[in-house]
């Protein structure tokens, strides 16, 4: 029997360790039995034949199962050796300190839960609609840089920015990131990150939204089928709230089959002349109505619409991205798409423009390192962990799972033609919106081994029961394709393509519809918060009057940049999305330098260069990406050069400009470049604040040599609990030591 | 592992992961830390606090 008793700080006498011993821990580490090793060398080999098979070796397609192999090798050696080395050097969890969720515990908001279960939970709350957009519009640039970005940065970068971030707020009793930036960097360091923070939510929520937009304009079907998400929450919410309080399981199987009656209805509803007249709605009164909807839900209280979409939500989200795993691994779709395409250095691809650095680096910014993460990964999570060293598999390991649902969605992207990708993602400035246009413009492009025909365009978008795919930009309608053309060959054939394709775009609305409600929410406390600290009324978030006016002034604000996506004449995916991954990596870098301060403080100099290279990374990237799009000459790319390009049109008297057709549309243009070009400004302004300030915290912490902190004080724990997903022998024996004990309400953590 | 107990696991994630068992977990933390003496919501009234706590205090989703 293992010695397991060293470290334990509970020595109520009866209980057994709450821990087992480092020492023991280590040895198992480093017991490599040949079975172990043989293992391990498995998944090496396999790993690096699939990135052989996707990078060397160019044939005229490759296999999409190499994508997936390539991916899931990778993350059980990043997530086996770096994040242990990180664990072991950096973090260095004990468990025998309780976790807030032990010693805050209230049954409620602190609440220790399984890890596995937790796994899930937070999986769903990270991974939305970020990672599903992101690569589908890399994909113009070959699926080379986008599959190598996802999945080396997720290993560097985006699973090691969750993971500190979880483990920091953890150890600050759930603190959010915005309180420790304040305790870190300083008043102004803070101040800056708070800000960041909320004008990042805003222009995320924004174009969430138009993607949202983009997907249901002149869809009667789309816009039928979502449209009922509303009144099925609203029924949810109130079955809940009177009828069967908790039974959300039940009501979420209740609310998902009501889903897909909504799927298959909407296509009936769109072959009727009515519902064609009634639910074909252009994008800018679609944008009104999302606005108009999103203060609505942000100002109802959360039961009736927000907490069951939320259910509906993960329900779907999990169930949906296991089925297509499954499906990618059935199907095992071949790719024709170039490794590296031409786009990538010319910088002139349709979809966004810019070459691959920085370009690429900010398009995939979810799936490989998402700043909005560590909103989530500080806050509600480190609340239910239930032992220190878990946070390794939830938070690094929970990373790693969002990065696969990325690599899915450009596989998905992938698999169809690539003239139809170009057709779909190409702005309506490009292809004039119509199939003719369309065709001349993709083949136009002088893209090796793409001939795209009218036909070609008319026949995709009859399958998937839409009058035209042509310019359906922001990716979710190019994913819903992909989507489609994968699941029809499991499931259903080419007649259920249709359904599937509006299964996908329910399932990522839905996603969105809830991101903008529970941000819109967010966003107006952080208002209050700030306008508090002028008049104190608006501090008190029960205050009705400043909860609307605040609601208000948000969804204002986010709607502005809506419309003006909707309405932009150059296009409007292509000009904002740039600004969703910079604000997105901003907010990374914003992390990433909180905790470069604490590891600072901490007095861990040797191992800094874990997390400052990330950093490094995401600064550079993000810096150099605003610097272009506000100081480069050319105007497809510079903001500001856009701008006096299209003021030099019309001082010169022109009546059209480029994509502007008209004296309007050229004003448009002047004024959306300068409102994207300032917003530019004030990103970058506000992320290189408080990275100097991270850099001179972690200056000073150097010189002073001690090491301060800003940690809880260490309780110590009286559960256990094992730390990975499969637990070890010596785990598992101490585990058979607690269930031994006799069951009192005391002993039980679980 | 029996079909019966593989059946019990998926119900006892699926739960988890929806969050159907916080009243349980609520049950067992009244029990375990306050004993008698404290004031323990209903079912009902359990989940009428969950989501005002919601209100007051709002969470992000993720992009």
């Amino acid at each position: 029997m293992p010695k397991t008793s060293a470290t334990t700080r509970a020595k109520d006498g009866k209980l057994p360790p709450v821990a087992v011993d480092p020492a023991i821990l280590e040895a198992e580490d480093r017991r490599w039995t040949p079975l172990k090793i043989a293992i391990w060398i498995a998944i090496a080999l396999l790993g690096g034949l699939s990135w052989v098979m996707l990078a060397v070796i160019r044939g005229e397609t490759v296999n999409a199962i190499w994508f997936v192999f390539a991916a899931v090798c990778t993350y059980f050696i990043g997530y086996r050796f770096y994040s242990k080395y990180i664990e072991k050097h950096l973090l260095k969890p004990d468990d025998s300190r309780a976790t807030p969720a032990e010693y805050k515990a209230d049954g409620k908001d602190y609440a220790a839960t399984d890890r596995r279960v937790l796994y899930g939970h937070h999986f769903a709350a990270i991974a939305g609609a970020g990672p599903l957009v992101g690569p589908v519009l890399a994909a113009q640039m070959g699926y080379l840089p986008g599959t190598i970005w996802i999945i080396v940065g997720v290993v560097l970068a985006g699973a090691v920015q969750d993971y500190l971030v979880m483990f920091f707020s953890m150890r600050r009793g759930g603190r959010s990131l915005g309180q420790m930036a304040r305790d870190e960097l300083g008043r102004v360091g803070g101040t800056a990150a708070i800000i960041a923070t909320l004008t990042i939510m805003v222009i995320i929520v924004a174009i969430l939204a138009l993607v949202v937009v983009n997907a249901l304009a002149e869809s009667p079907w789309g816009v039928f089928s979502v449209a009922m998400t509303i009144p099925i929450a609203l029924f949810m919410g109130c079955y809940l709230r009177f009828f069967r309080p908790g039974k959300v399981t039940e009501v979420s199987i209740i609310g998902f089959v009501l889903l897909l009656a909504a799927i298959i209805g909407g296509g009936a509803v769109a072959e009727t002349d009515w519902g064609v007249a009634l639910f074909t709605i252009d994008k800018l009164p679609l944008a009104i109505g999302i606005i108009v909807y999103g203060f609505i839900a942000a100002v109802l209280p959360v039961w009736l619409l927000l907490a069951p979409r939320d259910y509906l939500s993960t329900f779907m989200k999990i169930g949906t991205i296991l089925m297509l795993a499954l499906a990618i691994i059935i199907v095992r779709p071949e790719i024709f798409a170039p490794a590296v395409s031409e786009f990538a250095t010319s910088g002139t691809g349709p979809v966004v423009s810019g070459t691959l650095f920085p370009f690429l680096f900010v398009t995939i910014a979810c799936g490989a390192l998402s700043g909005f993460h560590a909103l989530i990964a500080s806050g509600t999570t480190p609340k239910l962990i239930e032992k220190e060293r878990q946070t390794r598999f939830i938070g690094y390991g929970g990373m790693l799972m969002e990065s696969f649902v990325a690599i899915m969605a450009l596989v998905a992207a992938l698999s169809i033609d690539r003239g139809i990708y170009f057709a779909m993602n190409a702005s309506a400035a490009a292809t004039g919106g119509t199939i003719e246009g369309a065709v001349a413009f993709v083949n136009g492009l002088g893209l090796q081994g793409v001939n795209l025909t009218p036909d070609m365009l008319a026949q995709t978008a009859n399958d998937v029961g839409e009058e035209s795919i042509v310019s359906r930009t922001g990716g979710a309608p190019t994913l819903a394709v992909g989507l489609a053309h994968i699941m029809q060959q499991v499931i259903g054939g080419s007649g259920l393509m249709a359904f599937w394709y509006h299964f996908a775009i329910m399932f990522e609305a839905l996603f969105i519809l809830t991101a903008v409600d529970a941000g819109t929410r967010v966003a107006r406390f952080m208002l209050q918060d700030s306008i508090g600290n002028v008049i104190p009324k608006f501090k008190n978030t029960s205050w009705r009057v400043g909860a609307w006016i605040s609601t208000a002034i948000m969804v204002a604000a986010w709607g502005a940049i809506l419309v003006m996506g909707v309405t932009d004449p150059l296009g409007g995916i292509n000009t904002l999305f740039p600004l969703f991954g910079i604000a997105n990596q901003l907010l990374a870098a914003i992390a990433l330098a909180v905790c470069m301060a604490i590891i600072a403080k901490r007095g861990y100099f040797r191992y800094l260069w874990i997390v400052a290279v990330p950093l490094a990374f995401a600064a550079v990237v993000t810096i150099s990406a605003s610097f272009l799009k506000i100081f480069s000459p050319v105007p497809a790319i510079g903001y500001f050069a856009q701008n006096a390009a299209f003021r030099q049109a019309l001082a010169d008297g022109e009546t059209s400009f480029g994509t502007a057709p008209t004296v309007e549309a050229m004003n448009a243009v002047v004024r959306n470049t300068m409102v994207q070009g300032i917003l530019s400004i004030l990103f970058v302004t506000l992320a290189i604040i408080v990275i100097v300030a991270a850099v001179l915290a972690t200056i000073r912490a150097a010189r002073r040599g001690s090491s301060e902190s800003s940690e809880d004080a260490a309780v110590p724990s009286k559960v256990f609990a094992p730390a990975g997903l499969i637990p070890t022998p010596a785990e598992r024996e101490l585990q058979a030591q607690w269930d031994a004990l006799p069951k009192t309400p005391r002993a039980g953590g679980h | 592992m029996g079909v019966v107990e593989v059946a019990r696991g998926i119900r006892w994630y699926v739960r988890g992961v929806m969050g159907e068992d916080a009243y349980e977990k609520y049950l067992a933390h009244v029990a375990g830390e306050h004993g008698d003496g404290a004031v323990v919501m209903t079912e009902r009234e359990f989940w009428r606090d969950r989501t005002d706590r919601q209100d007051a205090n709002p969470q992000g989703r993720c992009c």
